[in-house]
């Protein structure tokens, strides 16, 4: 059975310690370290290609970092310790570990072969060990919030994107993650779905003490959202302040000039 | 009954003169399933009337009974009722001939579709006249692209050709057969023929998907 | 035509049932090899590639003629065994089709989108229901257009039994020709080829319907109706 929210001792849920991640000669993250505390919000911002989608893929241990560690909740993520040594996790470990963590992802990647229902309750039936109705019932409570209650018997595919994105998220939520990660959920949709998504996001932002992190150029989510915003660029966090201050005076010249790209770009 | 060496290697003369009929076999069936294939794609590419219909229907016929039955009846039926007397062999390369033109014509047909419909348009808009828009822009641009399957399908006529032993064809594997049949011992000669097909089916199947990745496929 | 007309078809007739027994039994082993075969050649483990390796290109490599003597006219002299013709026919047919299924299956798990796996990893779900869950379910649909080509190639193989006179449609044919006039050949070798065609327009009804019901299970536009040929695939067998 899964421990939902148990917050660990410490007050720091995720921590990256001198994280190196290549992609063949390309060095994509060179020695990050950050951290964000439970229940944070914090939002990655920089150019396209920078490396923060990797950062996520890492947390969700679709990657595995070349060098440096990654805690999440007081855990180390892709290494166990035995006999005092760090060494590489076993495929038990990582299982262990991604039941704490979520993600949505920006093509929604919901599963064809089930029906929208299902694609909540497997999880939670499969890795959690919860009884059918359990899922089941904690499935129409996420779908209602959502506003997909009358889309539980549909197929992924007839739904519009809007939709499979909230569909993904309930997914996520249901094995009540401590640390969810975003990765760009809105980049896909078409522009008049882009608002449903977001107050959705919001509102469990606002109503749970999951830790997000979350990699968006909706700059304006960013800023209404989020407890801490951080610049990325080159493989290193080069900005890190709440966004009230980020978004209005920038300390660095990168970040001034992105930001104007950017919202220049949204005009 | 243990592998015998000595035996082995005495079949290997008899069996030598079947791989060559089985390899001319193959090389003369399939130059006539290219040829035939050909033939029949442009036949329904063009749509002359009844006659591609027929050619469908042939096709399709063709394609979905067994080679075996198709060479019994050319050979029995066929051959006697319009008064003509083949040798087996030659019956053997006109029905893997006919038999693989049919895959090989759903070959050239998928190929010529692969070819983007602008290309058409613009041999069009350019008034190239329209024997040239063939010659000169889509089967340059088709051929390459077939032959990786046409490889595969000249890889699997090859390993088909021992049923034609049923109308007294004296290939690799009915020579093994002959030399089984005065010693009463098959395992080598039959081993034999086995490493025959491996040793050339195999590298002519690496080969052909070297060409896949060179050319693409359709 | 002759009074030999009912003769020659009743007992060709006798040979459909070894005919639909050697193919539906192929069939099925085929489908087993194909999957085991074919998820194997996907494992992590060097060793259990290379084996599978070996069955798929040893199998696919070598005639399936060659495969069908050695197994009923070699096989018995090596282990004392004489195998009955059907039953060694089947075994012929599936472990020869199986191969080519292996390719079809690895092929098929490799279409299925990089982001279903990593949305099941990030879901938590393990090695086996990853496969079992949500990647087999949906490569299972791009098997049927390939799985229907080959059970016809399976089907048409069945003709080879004829070699360990298994007592199929063409044994059956063969074994009256030479006491009957030229005329009566036209029936014997016209039935033949008719059962199986039909045979043939069978499994591609069943492999459509399978496909359409597949599509409609991933909310998919489900295939034409109207063809009963099944479709060529250029790539070859």
């Amino acid at each position: 059975m899964s421990e939902p929210y148990s917050s660990p001792s410490s007050d720091v849920m995720i921590q990256f310690d001198r994280v190196v991640k290549k992609f063949g000669d390309h060095v994509v993250l060179r020695e990050l370290d950050f951290s964000v505390k439970p229940g944070e919000f914090v939002t990655l911002i920089g150019p396209s290609g920078s490396g923060k989608t990797t950062i996520l893929r890492l947390l969700m241990t679709l990657e595995t970092a070349d060098d440096g560690t990654i805690q999440v909740g007081g855990e180390y993520l892709s290494h166990m310790e035995r006999g005092g040594k760090l060494v590489p996790a076993d495929e038990r470990h990582l299982r262990n570990q991604r039941k704490r963590i979520g993600m949505v992802f920006q093509q929604f990647n919901l599963f064809p072969n089930m029906k929208v229902l299902q694609n909540v309750t497997e999880a939670p039936v499969r890795a959690l060990g919860l009884s059918k109705a359990e899922a089941e019932q904690r499935a129409r409570e996420l779908l209602e919030m959502v506003g997909l209650s009358d889309k539980i018997d549909a197929h992924p595919m007839q739904l519009s994107g809007g939709q499979q994105q909230r569909v993904a998220i309930a997914r996520a939520l249901a094995m009540r993650p401590q640390v969810l990660l975003l990765d760009e959920v809105t980049s896909a949709l078409d522009p008049e779905l882009v608002a449903g998504v977001l107050a959705v996001l919001k509102e469990i932002a606002r109503t749970t003490d999951i830790t997000f992190l979350c990699v968006t150029h909706e700059m304006q989510f960013a800023q209404d959202v989020s407890d801490r915003v951080m610049m990325f660029d080159q493989g290193q966090v080069i900005e890190d302040a709440p966004p009230e201050q980020l978004f209005t005076q920038p300390a660095h010249e990168r970040t001034r000039s992105f930001l104007h790209a950017v919202i220049d770009r949204a005009v | 009954m243990d592998w015998d060496w000595e035996y082995a290697i005495d079949s290997l003369p008899l069996l030598a003169e079947g791989i060559l009929v089985t390899i001319e076999l193959t090389v003369l069936g399939a130059l006539l399933a290219y040829v035939l294939g050909l033939v029949f794609a442009m036949i329904r590419r063009v749509g002359v009337p009844v006659l591609s219909q027929f050619v469908y229907l042939f096709v399709e016929f063709i394609r979905s009974t067994p080679l075996l039955i198709q060479v019994f009846a050319f050979y029995y039926l066929l051959q006697p009722a319009i008064g003509v007397k083949l040798s087996p062999f030659l019956t053997g390369v006109i029905m893997l001939g006919v038999h693989y033109a049919t895959y090989t014509s759903e070959v050239y047909r998928a190929g010529i579709e692969a070819i983007p419909k602008g290309q058409w348009e613009a041999a069009r808009a350019l008034s190239i006249p329209r024997g040239r828009v063939w010659t000169g822009v889509i089967l340059p641009q088709a051929v390459p692209r077939v032959l990786p399957a046409l490889g595969n399908y000249t890889i699997s006529m090859f390993k088909e050709t021992p049923l034609l032993l049923a109308i007294g064809v004296v290939d690799v594997l009915n020579s093994a057969k002959e030399a089984g049949a005065e010693t009463f011992r098959v395992i080598e000669p039959y081993t034999l023929a086995g490493v025959f097909f491996l040793l050339v089916s195999y590298p002519a199947s690496i080969l052909v998907r070297k060409l896949e990745r060179r050319v693409g496929t359709v | 035509m002759s009074d030999n007309l009912g003769r020659i078809i009743s007992t060709l007739l006798e040979g459909v049932p070894v005919t639909i027994q050697a193919t539906l039994g192929g069939i099925a082993l085929t489908i087993v090899l194909a999957f085991i075969a074919g998820l194997a050649l996907l494992s992590k483990s060097r060793t259990v590639r290379v084996i599978s390796r070996i069955y798929v290109e040893g199998f696919r490599g070598t005639s399936e003629m060659v495969q069908l003597f050695w197994l009923y006219f070699v096989l018995p002299a090596l282990v004392g065994l004489q195998i009955v013709p059907l039953f060694a026919g089947i075994l012929v047919l599936g472990l020869n089709h199986g191969a080519y299924g292996a390719e079809i299956v690895r092929g098929a798990v490799q279409s299925v989108p990089k982001a279903q796996y990593e949305g099941a990893v990030a879901l938590s779900l393990g090695p086996f229901d990853r496969m079992r869950r949500v990647i087999l379910p949906q490569a299972v649909v791009e098997m049927l257009p390939p799985f229907n080509n080959l059970f016809i190639q399976l089907l048409k193989s069945t003709a080879l039994l004829y070699f360990i006179s298994a007592h199929e449609i063409t044994q059956k044919g063969e074994e009256l020709r030479p006491a009957l006039p030229m005329g009566d050949l036209t029936v014997i070798y016209a039935v033949e080829l008719i059962i199986y065609l039909l045979l043939a327009i069978i499994i591609t009804v069943v492999m459509r319907a399978l496909e359409r019901a597949g599509a409609r299970r991933l909310g998919r536009k489900p295939p034409p109706r109207s063809k009963v040929f099944s479709s060529a695939t250029a790539g070859g067998v």
